[in-house]
């Protein structure tokens, strides 16, 4: 088959289904049903997770995810709410986790005797969850370490 | 002269007397009334945050919580949880306010650099009053036998059932529920442990 034909050939497959995957993303786009230039609507708005055991993590390194709601909790200069129960000192009697070893570290390495400033803003790295299953399709497993079977 | 001499009050001089304390009555309902209103108005938020010192630091950091918008709509403000209901301990924090007339004429922490510097000091005082009247602003609405603890969740559950024993009152573990927290002296946080 020479150069054109095999051009117009590709062409056609294109044309034939391009409106059909164009048909197939707009039946059930990932955005809802609203069309382009209308104001969509929430309608099934998660709220945070209430809460609940610790969640297994995806990576070894992972910061943890939080299991319980944290509105309102403020995180300032003055204090941090996170560690009135998460600190060494408030762990036990709030029954909460540690917080980790890694995070009286400073960022030259040097062992500090309380919170590190680089640690200190806990929201940089630890998030609420909400119950809401991945939209794309994954099949992403953890290390055997963290492999429970 | 003796009692039984003395001559009564009979007729202009009696009707009188009966009108002066019918109008001395309506008087004093009248002028009772006025008091209570003048008093019941200082006692609404918008009078509160008439203050542009409480509008700015404490009303702003009140609006992030849930006591001021959360899921039901029932709210607290500033007289709800800073001013008694009962008569006497109102009127009693009502003369006590004459401190903060003073302070707003002075001009103690009308920056926001003087508020932060006063912050730890004005929570303190807070604090200390809550806990000599065992939180009882906060049972005006907070009924603690009445709350229905299986309906809590799980940390929730384990302080309020251990706070009961250790005999905690609210402001013991529910500080900066309204308004920021202070720095604490020597970098002590703020905690649940006591």
């Amino acid at each position: 088959m020479n150069k054109t034909a095999a051009l117009t050939l590709l062409l056609a497959c294109m044309a034939t289904a391009l409106p059909g995957t164009l048909a197939a993303q707009m039946a059930n786009p990932l955005r809802g049903q609203a069309a382009i230039d209308q104001t969509n609507r929430v309608h099934d708005f998660k709220p945070m997770m209430k809460e609940q055991p610790p969640l297994e993590r995806a990576y070894v390194q992972q910061p943890p995810v939080i299991p319980h709601q944290i509105d309102g909790y403020i995180i300032n200069a003055n204090s941090n709410k996170c560690l009135t129960c998460h600190s060494w000192e408030n762990y036990r009697s709030a029954k909460a986790t540690k917080i980790s070893l890694t995070h009286f570290r400073d960022r030259d390495g040097k062992e500090l005797s309380n919170v590190s400033a680089s640690r200190y803003f806990c929201n940089q790295c630890h998030v609420p969850q909400v119950d809401a299953q991945p939209l794309v399709n994954n099949d992403f497993t953890p290390v055997d370490a963290l492999n429970k079977h | 002269m003796t009692d039984s001499e003395r001559p009564a009050r009979t007729g202009k001089g009696r009707v009188f007397g009966l009108g002066a304390l019918t109008v001395a009555f309506v008087l004093g309902i009248v002028f009772w009334g006025g008091f209570n209103t003048a008093m019941e108005w200082t006692n609404t938020e918008s009078f509160c945050i008439s203050c542009h010192e409480m509008y700015e630091n404490v009303y702003v950091e009140y609006q992030d919580t849930i006591h001021f918008e959360n899921r039901t709509g029932v709210r607290a403000t500033c007289p709800d949880c800073h001013v008694p209901k009962e008569w006497v301990h109102k009127v009693v924090r009502k003369i006590q306010a004459s401190n903060e007339l003073l302070h707003k004429a002075l001009g103690t922490i009308d920056t926001p650099e003087k508020f932060e510097a006063k912050r730890l000091q004005l929570a303190q005082n807070v604090w200390r009053t809550m806990k000599k009247t065992d939180s009882r602003e906060c049972r005006n609405c907070h009924g603690y036998d009445y709350m229905d603890l299986t309906r809590q969740g799980r940390r929730a559950f384990d302080q309020h059932v251990t706070g009961l024993d250790e005999g905690k009152t609210c402001i013991d573990c529910h500080k900066g529920i309204a308004h920021r927290l202070p720095k604490m002296p020597d970098n002590e946080q703020v905690s649940l442990a006591r």
